[in-house]
């Protein structure tokens, strides 16, 4: 069914709040979406009706807890079409899960003078991982170019993967420029060399469909927030043959088969890189936000937000001395923009003041300023809650502001 | 010369003229467009203070007993808001410098610039300027 905002406003009280006495129009998203209450509802549940330990058996609540945690496992399972539910494992979120990886797969199949792949367009949770891992091994961290227009330049990536090449760490969606890279065809160039492929797919699930079988990538790193489910939950999807072979991470209950003084085993997938007691309640909270978005459809929520990217972007366009950051050919819910004139900190103070939240700076991805030498960008991020009313709210903002410094 | 207290309760007076906030960003920036600034050839990294989202370049001299600073920055607002800061502390002593309290900011309801998580350099501008005057209380 097509998307009607003005139902689906109701299920997000927070959006009712003023800011100085005017609506929010909250347009930061990227950075975090709100959550329905049906989200709220589950957290509330699981904690009033349902608390438990899991894993630990032996009592009802136990089982029952036991029961809807491995019932999320499925959800995100069939969510990403992954091949098996062990092959789910749940983090605090997409940047642990990044970390996981550097940490895991690095100390396993990274030795001296190898190389890690990147690409120019990364959040700082994409970079700093691999600048680590790289030091510890003594490996080369590569780049991979990108273009005026935010698109990476896939002749340069093609040159890059080699013989050295260990593993190929890129962004599914830019949170800071929107832009949408071909990570099907990126897998397949690295496969034809035997290279394995992470994605940072935090930007992404909250806006498309994802099939982690269809794009064949080694590993797939998502967050419950950023997809109207709890902050502080995530998921790292990984093939199972990789993941057997990769050490533990984090080490003390659930993932130990036997322990001894001197000597412990480590349990199996999934429960070997999940140290101790999980976040059972957002784990669920961040399946009931699955469960919402599928309900709404991706084919909806994407046309829904196309139809408001092309929106704003049409609006913002006549404003003067306006650059747009960010015009790849693919992308997806981002407006990343600055006034020639007018700093964007200075632009962000004035939109914060008239009620509008967007985030302003470099978007924990300080490369890409540098590469476009700005100071930094104000973005807009959209969501499936947002309207073609709050960009115009934001367009008169906008024209104050330019009133004010222009 | 008035003291630090003095100029505070003058830019407190000030900012009670107003009665929205329309009208207090306007008067911060036309504040910024008035300050002298940095020439471009000073703006360099060594008087840089880094903040995530605007860059501030501060100068500090000492004469006669007194610091004399000077500062910058890429955005209007925050120069806006440095120039209240220079104002205040600028041509006072050292020691004075050290325990001003700044809480006038507070009072004009500019707070809210200053939270670390801004991070527009003005909360370590404040910082800087008390090192300043602390190196040269010392130095004498």
């Amino acid at each position: 069914m097509p998307i009607h905002t003005d139902t689906l406003r109701k299920a997000f009280p927070i959006l009712e709040t003023k800011v100085n006495g005017r609506p929010l129009v909250y347009f930061d998203n990227a950075a975090t979406t709100q959550k329905p209450v049906s989200v709220l509802e589950r957290l509330r549940n699981y904690y009033e009706r349902e608390n438990s330990n899991i894993h630990r058996g032996a009592h009802f609540l136990s089982q029952q807890a036991t029961d809807a945690y491995e019932g999320a496992s499925k959800t995100m399972q069939s969510f990403i079409n992954a091949k098996h539910t062990h092959e789910v494992i749940f983090t605090r979120g997409t940047t642990e899960s990044i970390n996981l990886v550097a940490h895991s797969f690095c100390s396993k199949f990274v030795k001296a003078g190898d190389e890690i792949l990147i690409s120019a367009m990364e959040h700082h949770s994409n970079i700093v991982p691999w600048q680590i891992a790289c030091r510890e091994k003594q490996a080369e961290l590569k780049v991979i170019p990108m273009d005026e227009q935010g698109e990476l330049c896939m002749d340069a990536y093609r040159d890059m993967l080699g013989e050295k090449s260990r593993l190929v760490a890129i962004t599914h969606v830019s949170n800071a420029l929107g832009t949408v890279n071909p990570v099907k065809e990126m897998v397949g160039l690295a496969h034809e060399k035997n290279i394995p492929v992470m994605i940072d797919g935090a930007q992404a699930t909250p806006h498309m469909a994802v099939d982690v079988q269809e794009l064949d990538c080694d590993f797939y790193c998502f967050s419950g927030h950023k997809m109207y489910g709890p902050m502080g939950v995530g998921v790292l999807y990984g093939k199972e043959a990789w993941l057997n072979q990769m050490p533990p991470y984090q080490s003390g209950g659930e993932m130990i088969r036997e322990v001894g003084f001197k000597k412990t085993t480590y349990n199996e997938l999934p429960f070997k890189f999940e140290a101790g007691t999980p976040n059972v309640a957002d784990v669920l909270g961040m399946e009931t936000a699955i469960q919402f978005i599928l309900k709404l459809g991706h084919q909806h929520i994407s046309a829904h937000e196309n139809d408001l990217l092309h929106y704003a972007t049409g609006q913002l366009k006549q404003l003067d001395n306006i650059r747009f950051v960010g015009t790849a050919a693919q992308r997806t819910s981002v407006v990343s923009f600055l006034f020639e004139d007018i700093h964007p900190y200075d632009t962000g103070t004035i939109l914060d003041k008239l009620g509008i939240a967007v985030r302003t700076g470099h978007h924990c991805a300080q490369p890409i300023m540098d590469f476009y030498q700005i100071p930094g960008t104000v973005r807009i991020s959209l969501a499936v809650y947002n309207t073609r009313r709050e960009i115009d709210v934001c367009m008169d903002a906008l024209t104050r502001v330019r009133e004010m410094f222009g | 010369m008035a003291t630090i207290k003095e100029k505070e309760q003058e830019v407190i007076e000030e900012f009670e003229l107003f009665d929205d906030w329309m009208d207090k960003y306007n008067y911060i920036i036309d504040l910024g467009k008035a300050l002298p600034g940095i020439d471009e050839s000073n703006r360099e990294d060594k008087y840089l203070i880094k903040g995530c989202q605007a860059r501030v370049w501060l100068l500090a001299e000492y004469k006669d007993g007194k610091v004399m600073y000077s500062a910058d920055s890429d955005a209007l607002i925050t120069r806006g808001i440095i120039a209240l800061l220079v104002r205040v502390l600028s041509g006072q002593a050292p020691a004075d410098i050290v325990e001003a309290d700044m809480s006038f900011i507070d009072r004009i309801g500019l707070k809210e610039h200053l939270s670390a998580t801004r991070s527009n350099g003005l909360l370590n501008m404040i910082k800087q300027m008390k090192l300043y005057a602390l190196a040269f209380q010392q130095k004498n």
